[in-house]
């Protein structure tokens, strides 16, 4: 018998080739006769576009082509779409401003893509497009989104004079006026959720091929979701779907920024037919930091009401959110559709509230970003939460516990209907393993020293798995939200896994063959899964979203299921039973006494001399859809303690404990990395990370590693990690996806920790993230 | 253009080059051995970080002029003729010390330079020397935990200086 795969921490298939330096990464790949590509790119947050000169550029040697927006717009390549349409309070449209993707008369964000120069040598096109003589009359720039709708802020686009996208709400803002009016207490609080960048260490890439004889266009491209990359990039530069192959390799991290339909990879696949030569762009850092699609960046207010007892009567939030200055591809569903329909967390809140207004800025695109919404969703309620707790005396679980929402499903007053859940089981266990009770004796310790120490919370919850597809679609959404697959069995009984998920570093390589391997009860050895490529898998939506084993994992077991029907009546008939009489079970067709195994039925489909060839086709390869009725709410508590140093203002994270409820898992170790991973990112955001523009003229300060904190390894602590399992209710896996709760819920935990070791001092908030200075300041602005 | 000769993995390799190429460019570009990578340039990320004549080093910060008659390893040149994993590439699998993989060739080959110089390195020495390399994935947890042992390994199989 095969030995069960799912919920073992299987050794990763995709490892050996990453170790031994044979992976294939975009930039890995050389195709015979490729030239490259250099963007010149402005160097001004705002201006007007005179004129371009690119006579000299074209003159130099080795130089192939140079090519402005003029020349995409007289070859009528089209804007980079949005996919999510907003229609704000008064029932119109959010402002959609044209997106080219050389910019056209305006530069609106420094970094922005004015021309590209495609030359036979990197250095010879670094070297002409120094030559590009730009006119640019520059313009006042606006870059916080607090100062986007001031008078006389700049506006970014013509057709939003106040640089408003859309104002948004989402609940019953009667009833919670009504809940605010007669409570008992009322927590305030407004901060600022950072700008980040998401900072994947593979810079993006492109290189595209064309080919003449057919018409046909290969894109290599570091891309999260290749299909929909396939549909909106084919139309951008007007090629017909089929003609256009879009390869994603190995791809080095994504985190959402390689979701965007970015401009680069559009312009690289028009100008390779263009030159009729492939042509090849890989960014430079100092490229990904100025034009990758940023993350967060909201400034809100948030209100919680409570009774006498802590029970939460209501909540009231009002953000704005910084689009950045053009819409990406998912900027406009983040701080609505992923943020305000999760506020009500872990808890009962009867009434909620939430008012977003999205406003254009002279800054790079905001996207999706790790936790996309819902970091900045989880650190409103949780830093309510605690602070609420503090204010009234209540021991911060038990303020919690006494809000847990306990019954399932349960509809919250944000649209959303959580299936299943355990908060008390996660929160338990995270008291358990951070010690709790024993904080107060180290905090002791600490004092001893000279140090202050805090105790942070955040039980956060997740919604994965964006869907149903007709119900985003009425929401807005512009695509699909199913995941497709594709189980081809071949003649000898091993099977090749077709995914529209992609992988970048979530192992699905192995993960999903653990899934198929247990299903057909065959070595895991016997299972390829192949994804990434167009050409070669039937569709997909790609990896975004926690949803690739929840949406994706589902897909593939609705397929085998399909293959497991064929290969049974192809068994009924070698056995000569009837189907109903048929069992399958450990990789075996079984009727009575006698028995086929899976790859004899396999090899009887594709050579099929004794086989129902009037009822049924040969072969053995079936495909599925899967389109979930629901999200999946994967939640935990985070528990953080931190060590301040009173001279310095210096924070260590003294430990770090998180549990998480994620339903069944697949690979514990696997899932353990994911956690890892997100917890620095969270606490990276809380501690170290801030993208930060000079507020006047838009130039990015943290445009390089020496400017932009990126967590290193001595940054962070070892993290204690625990899972708890409630399966999902409606999906066959029980699954519920794992890649972006540390980012969701370490930021409040870690803040929270923070507040909690000074609120002796009197300090009840310290902006993210939270550098010694910051804190220090803090300390010295209490004293005063 | 210069001539360069130096011994990469074992072979020695004879190139006309232009003096300004980096080493990294010229083990990628000219060479083909793509298991390098470049994620940033500012010599902060690591991830193309080889060794040579045994040390580690970053190899955009590095003129492909200055390896003239040295000898240059990369995560190419690490494993068994046969393709047995080195120990530290072995303990970064078996302890899922990579996930995207882009960082990881960096990480081996500094993790083993570490190894040399390090008897037995406890967290907090394998934390300061990993200063130089940037992951995105994995919060460096396994990766700590995968440096450990392999050292261990390299230190009972003798692979020390």
């Amino acid at each position: 018998m095969n030995a069960p795969h799912v919920g073992q921490s299987i050794r990763r298939k995709e490892d050996y080739r990453f170790l031994t330096g044979t992976g294939t990464f975009v930039d890995d790949i050389a195709l015979p006769g490729q030239s490259y590509a250099v963007f010149l790119r402005s160097p001004h947050a705002h201006a007007n576009l005179r004129s371009i000169d690119v006579t000299k550029a074209r003159a130099c040697a080795g130089v192939t082509a140079v090519f402005t927006g003029e020349d995409l717009a007289a070859a009528k390549v089209g804007g980079l779409p949005c996919g999510w349409l907003i229609t704000d309070v008064n029932g119109q449209p959010m402002k959609e401003p044209p997106h080219p993707p050389l910019a056209q008369g305006k530069v609106r964000y420094v970094g922005e893509a004015v021309a590209v120069v495609i030359a036979d040598s990197l250095y010879q096109a670094k070297d002409a497009a120094e030559l590009i003589e730009v006119d640019y009359e520059p313009l006042p720039a606006v870059v916080h989104a607090a100062d986007a709708r001031k008078p006389g802020a700049a506006a970014v686009h013509d057709i939003a004079a106040d640089n408003t996208c859309y104002v948004w709400a989402l609940g019953d803002k009667a009833a919670v006026d009504r809940a605010f009016a007669g409570a008992h207490h009322v927590t305030t609080l407004e901060f600022a959720n950072n700008r980040l960048i998401p900072n994947a260490i593979e810079p993006r890439a492109a290189l595209a091929a064309y080919s003449r004889g057919d018409g046909a266009y290969t894109l290599y491209t570091t891309s999260q979701n290749p299909h929909v990359e396939r549909l909106l990039a084919s139309g951008v530069i007007g090629v017909p779907e089929q003609k256009l192959r879009v390869i994603a390799p190995d791809v080095g991290g994504g985190f959402g920024s390689k979701i965007f339909v970015y401009a680069e990879e559009c312009v690289i696949a028009w100008a390779a037919a263009r030159v009729n030569r492939p042509v090849k762009w890989t960014a430079e850092r100092s490229e990904s930091f100025l034009t990758d699609a940023h993350g967060r960046d909201h400034v809100t207010k948030a209100e919680l009401a409570l009774d006498p007892d802590g029970r939460f009567l209501a909540l009231r939030v009002a953000t704005t959110a910084n689009m950045g200055a053009y819409l990406s591809t998912f900027a406009s569903c983040i701080p609505t559709i992923l943020y305000a329909t999760l506020l009500a967390g872990q808890y009962t809140t009867p009434a909620i509230y939430c008012e977003v207004t999205a406003v254009f800025t002279n800054t790079a695109p905001v996207d999706a970003y790790r936790g996309a919404g819902r970091p900045e969703a989880t650190y409103v309620v949780e830093r309510l939460v605690d602070a609420a707790a503090r204010e009234m005396g209540i021991d911060r679980a038990e303020i919690r516990r006494r809000n847990f929402i306990r019954q399932f499903p349960y509809q919250t007053p944000v649209a959303l209907c959580y299936d299943t859940g355990n908060y008390e089981a996660t929160l338990a266990a995270a008291l358990d393993a951070a010690d709790v009770a024993g904080f107060e004796a180290r905090r002791a310790e600490s004092a001893r020293r000279g140090k202050l120490r805090g105790l942070g919370f955040s039980a956060y919850i997740e919604a994965c798995g964006l869907a149903p597809s007709n119900i985003a679609g009425s929401l807005g959404a512009r695509a699909g939200l199913y995941e497709a697959a594709q189980i081809r069995v071949n003649p000898t009984g091993s099977v090749t896994v077709f995914t529209g998920s992609h992988a970048h570093g979530q192992g699905h390589e192995t993960t999903f063959a653990q899934v198929v391997a247990d299903r057909l009860g065959i070595p895991i050895e016997n299972v390829e899964v192949v994804h990434g490529d167009t050409g070669r898998v039937l569709f997909g939506m790609g990896t975004y979203g926690s949803r690739s084993i929840a949406v994706g994992g589902t897909a593939i077991v609705k397929a085998v299921e399909k293959v497991i029907d064929k290969g049974r009546k192809i068994a009924a008939y070698l056995l000569e039973a009837s189907e109903a009489d048929v069992e399958f079970s450990n990789g075996a067709y079984k009727a009575r006494d006698r028995g086929k195994t899976f790859a004899e039925v396999a090899l009887a489909a594709y050579v099929p001399h004794h086989y129902p060839l009037d009822k049924l086709e040969p072969g053995l390869d079936e495909t599925a859809f899967y389109d979930p009725t629901n999200f999946t709410y994967p939640a935990g508590t985070h528990i953080c303690e931190v060590e301040i140093d009173r001279q310095t203002g210096e924070t260590r994270i003294a430990a770090f404990t998180a549990v998480d409820d994620f339903g069944r898992v697949v690979n514990p170790m696997i899932v353990e990395g994911q956690v890892h991973g997100g917890l620095s990112q969270g606490i990276g955001q809380a501690l170290l990370e801030g993208c930060v523009y000079e507020r006047e003229t838009g130039q990015l300060v943290t445009g390089s590693y020496m400017d932009y904190a990126m967590p290193r390894a001595a940054d962070l602590p070892s993290f204690k990690v625990g899972l708890e399992e409630t399966p999902c209710t409606h999906n066959p896996l029980g699954v519920k996806g794992c890649g972006e709760a540390g980012a969701i819920g370490a930021p409040a935990a870690v803040m929270n920790a923070i507040v909690d070791a000074l609120a002796p001092l009197g300090v009840r908030d310290v902006a993210m993230p939270a550098s010694a200075e910051r804190v220090w300041r803090a300390m010295r602005d209490a004293a005063k | 253009m210069v001539s360069l000769t130096l011994s990469v993995n074992g072979r020695i390799v004879d190139a006309e080059i232009d003096p300004r190429m980096l080493l990294v460019e010229f083990l990628r570009e000219r060479l083909r051995l793509t298991g390098t990578h470049v994620g940033c340039d500012t010599a902060q990320c690591g991830a193309c970080t080889v060794h040579l004549n045994g040390r580690a080093v970053k190899s955009c910060n590095v003129l492909a002029v200055q390896a003239a008659r040295a000898e240059v390893t990369t995560i190419e040149g690490i494993a068994a003729a046969d393709g047995e994993l080195h120990p530290m590439q072995a303990a970064f699998r078996e302890h899922h010390g990579l996930q995207c993989g882009f960082c990881t060739p960096g990480f081996v080959m500094n993790a083993i330079d570490i190894a040399r110089r390090h008897v037995s390195p406890t967290e907090q020495t394998i934390r300061a020397e990993l200063d130089g390399n940037l992951c995105r994935c994995t919060g460096y947890h396994n990766i700590v935990k995968a440096v450990q042992a392999g050292a261990a390994v390299m230190r009972e199989s003798g692979d020390r200086p």
